[in-house]
């Protein structure tokens, strides 16, 4: 099971909220992706608001609320954003987004670096959106984040994990949960990120805006569960064909008895 | 830094005419950002047969970025005085109507009435008159509506960095002020009297406003002016121009076409429906992240059509005369709107589309105010 921050998630696919036709749709999308943790802008929410579309649809109990403070284009807004978030009731946990750029959403990480020592220091268990950066996911993670939230490809680009790579090292030295965030497009992705050691990943765009977004949910919720399943089964690596039919070896030279004692 | 594109329009309109279907086809092959030839290219007359294909990217593309959404806001006028004499325009000075300036709380019950129909995104407008309404007026009543509001925008006269920065302490997001027509001649023969005869000038307000703070700068030009097509090459161009100085900033535009109004102005350049829509789609294959607002200016048939293809906002409910929610007394409207539903049935149309009515897509606390209340 996944452990963030203490609490445990037998789902590890995150939903995103965003960009769904209706609320209606997103929430048969949410409850057929199994998922237990779902993120939602507090821009576009009123948590104050019982009528609100998207809190009276989604039952809290159920769905572990993961207010983001995308829009943020500082540390200053984004701590400001969780502070009233937390006096709101959205509770004490962060998908923090500090994106100063609007047109690529791509992660400031000085800002985020910058807000999430603030806002740990406050008590927030504070789950960074950040570039597939592996010094940056360490910084982080000494600053006391929770999780890190690699991206695999700029938001909303259904382009894959595209930083396999970088993602790779961020899970080799995390000690915290990875959970690959943006750039998600296919259920083959998720599984890729799966395999490659991601703890949990997040999905909105593919889900959102596929034909049939229900569908996709499910879709998303098997490729997970089997990505993990394979990771944990141990994944052979690929081979180099040329290596392994090489004649020699290199090592020939050495002998096998005691030499010329 | 410098505030305005350089924008030669007759070598723009001698540039889009020029183009040639094997122009368009290379556009629409392109796998990159699109550059301004390759707009001009879209916005041609050669581009027309190629209307279907640039419409299925034009959606592909939104729902991409936007997912499936459209943002609601609508306007709120302070009022109908202006200095200056525009030939188009209801509030020109030149025109004989009722007119009125509504007090702060005579603001706050119209903006009441527009926040029980579900309205979050406020766009404040009023005509041309810094002596009616300056921006220290304008900041005092934002002051009383941001904690009602999600998001306030304004329309008004331009302004100095310094007003910019005011408005947006206050509690103002996004600025909008359209150019009206890139063509430099039409622009001096519409503008026959005021402030707004400053063509140059003009051009320079969206990069003040961009460089005041705004989360976000709205520009257009007013269809009907001049040749539509070299009018969006224009705004296309300053719209890059803007992009890549103020990166932090968000961009929308807006394709007004003429309205009746006042003065009964006829336009000097028709446009259709289809070629507002070729406008649309170009601009979004040239920009997949510019918010494109499509007002009640348009009938509903026309918008409900759009919807998904490409516009990203939707004014609703709209009243263009000042207490014209309220009721409260008669003063003129700036112009006749086209789609007189409601804020409930534009979104009940939305949803039918399957798209959402989104009301809310900002938050005031992104905003540190000032103190002073």
């Amino acid at each position: 099971m996944l452990t963030i921050a203490g609490r445990t998630f037998r789902s590890r696919l995150f939903v995103g909220t965003g960009k769904f036709s209706s609320s209606a749709v997103m929430r048969e999308a949410i409850e057929a992706s199994g998922c237990e943790m779902v993120t939602v802008a507090l821009r576009r929410v009123d948590l104050a608001d019982p009528a609100d579309d998207i809190m009276r649809v989604l039952d809290r109990e159920r769905f572990f609320f993961l207010p983001n403070t995308s829009g943020a284009r500082n540390a200053e807004e984004a701590v400001r954003l969780a502070r009233l978030a937390r006096a709101a009731g959205g509770g004490h946990w962060l998908k923090l987004e500090v994106t100063p750029d609007p047109r690529t959403l791509l992660p400031d990480p000085v800002e985020t670096l910058r807000a999430t020592e603030i806002l740990v220091k406050e008590g927030f268990v504070v789950l960074p959106y950040i570039n597939a950066d592996p010094i940056l996911a360490l910084k982080l993670q000494d600053a006391g984040a929770a999780a890190v939230m690699p991206l695999g490809a700029p938001i909303g680009t259904n382009q894959g994990v595209l930083t396999r790579f970088q993602v790779e090292i961020i899970v080799e030295q995390a000690r915290v949960p990875v959970v690959v965030d943006a750039g998600i497009g296919a259920p083959s992705h998720a599984a890729l990120a799966m395999e490659i050691g991601a703890d949990a990943v997040l999905v909105n765009t593919a889900i959102a805006v596929a034909g049939d977004p229900v569908a996709m949910a499910r879709a998303f919720a098997e490729a997970v569960a089997a990505g993990r399943r394979a990771r944990e089964a141990g994944i052979g690596r690929p081979q180099t064909t040329a290596a392994a039919s090489s004649p020699e070896s290199g090592i020939e030279f050495l002998r096998t008895d005691e030499g010329g004692r | 830094m410098d505030e305005r594109p350089a924008i030669d329009f007759a070598q723009l309109r001698r540039l889009v005419h020029g183009c040639v279907a094997a122009d368009v086809e290379r556009a629409l092959a392109g796998a990159g950002q699109l550059g301004v030839r390759d707009l001009a290219a879209l916005l041609s007359p050669a581009a027309d047969a190629f209307l279907p294909q640039m419409a299925h990217r034009s959606a592909t593309l939104t729902e991409q970025r936007f997912g499936r959404t459209i943002q609601i806001y609508a306007p709120l006028y302070i009022h109908n005085f202006c200095v200056n004499r525009c030939a188009y325009c209801g509030f020109s000075a030149a025109n004989r109507i009722e007119r009125r300036i509504l007090s702060a709380g005579e603001v706050a019950a119209e903006a009441e009435v527009l926040r029980a129909w579900g309205i979050r995104h406020l766009l404040l407008v009023a005509g041309e008159a810094p002596a009616r309404l300056d921006a220290e007026r304008l900041a005092g009543m934002v002051r009383i509506l941001r904690s009602r509001f999600a998001s306030i925008s304004v329309e008004v006269q331009p302004l100095s960095v310094a007003d910019y920065r005011l408005l947006f302490a206050a509690g103002v997001a996004g600025v909008t002020i359209y150019q009206e027509t890139y063509d430099p001649e039409v622009y001096a023969r519409v503008h026959e009297a005021g402030a707004k005869q400053d063509y140059a000038g003009r051009l320079a307000v969206p990069a003040r406003a961009a460089a005041a703070g705004m989360r976000e700068v709205g520009i257009g030009a007013l269809l009907g002016l001049a040749d539509w097509r070299a009018e969006g090459v224009a705004l296309g161009a300053h719209l890059a121009f803007l992009r890549k100085r103020f990166w932090r900033t968000a961009f929308t535009v807006s394709f007004p076409r003429l309205r009746p109004a006042a003065g009964g102005f006829a336009p000097l350049a028709p446009v259709s429906e289809r070629d507002l829509a070729q406008l649309i789609f170009a601009l979004r294959l040239f920009d997949p992240d510019v918010g494109l607002v499509l007002s009640t200016r348009e009938e509903a048939r026309f918008r409900d059509g759009m919807i998904g293809l490409g516009p990203t906002r939707y004014s609703a409910g709209s009243c263009t005369a000042p207490g014209g929610y309220g009721h409260t007394a008669g003063a003129e409207e700036q112009f006749a709107i086209g789609d007189q539903r409601s804020v409930e049935e534009v979104c009940r149309a939305i949803l039918d589309r399957g798209f959402d009515p989104v009301r809310k897509d900002w938050d005031q606390t992104f905003q540190e105010f000032e103190s002073a209340a």
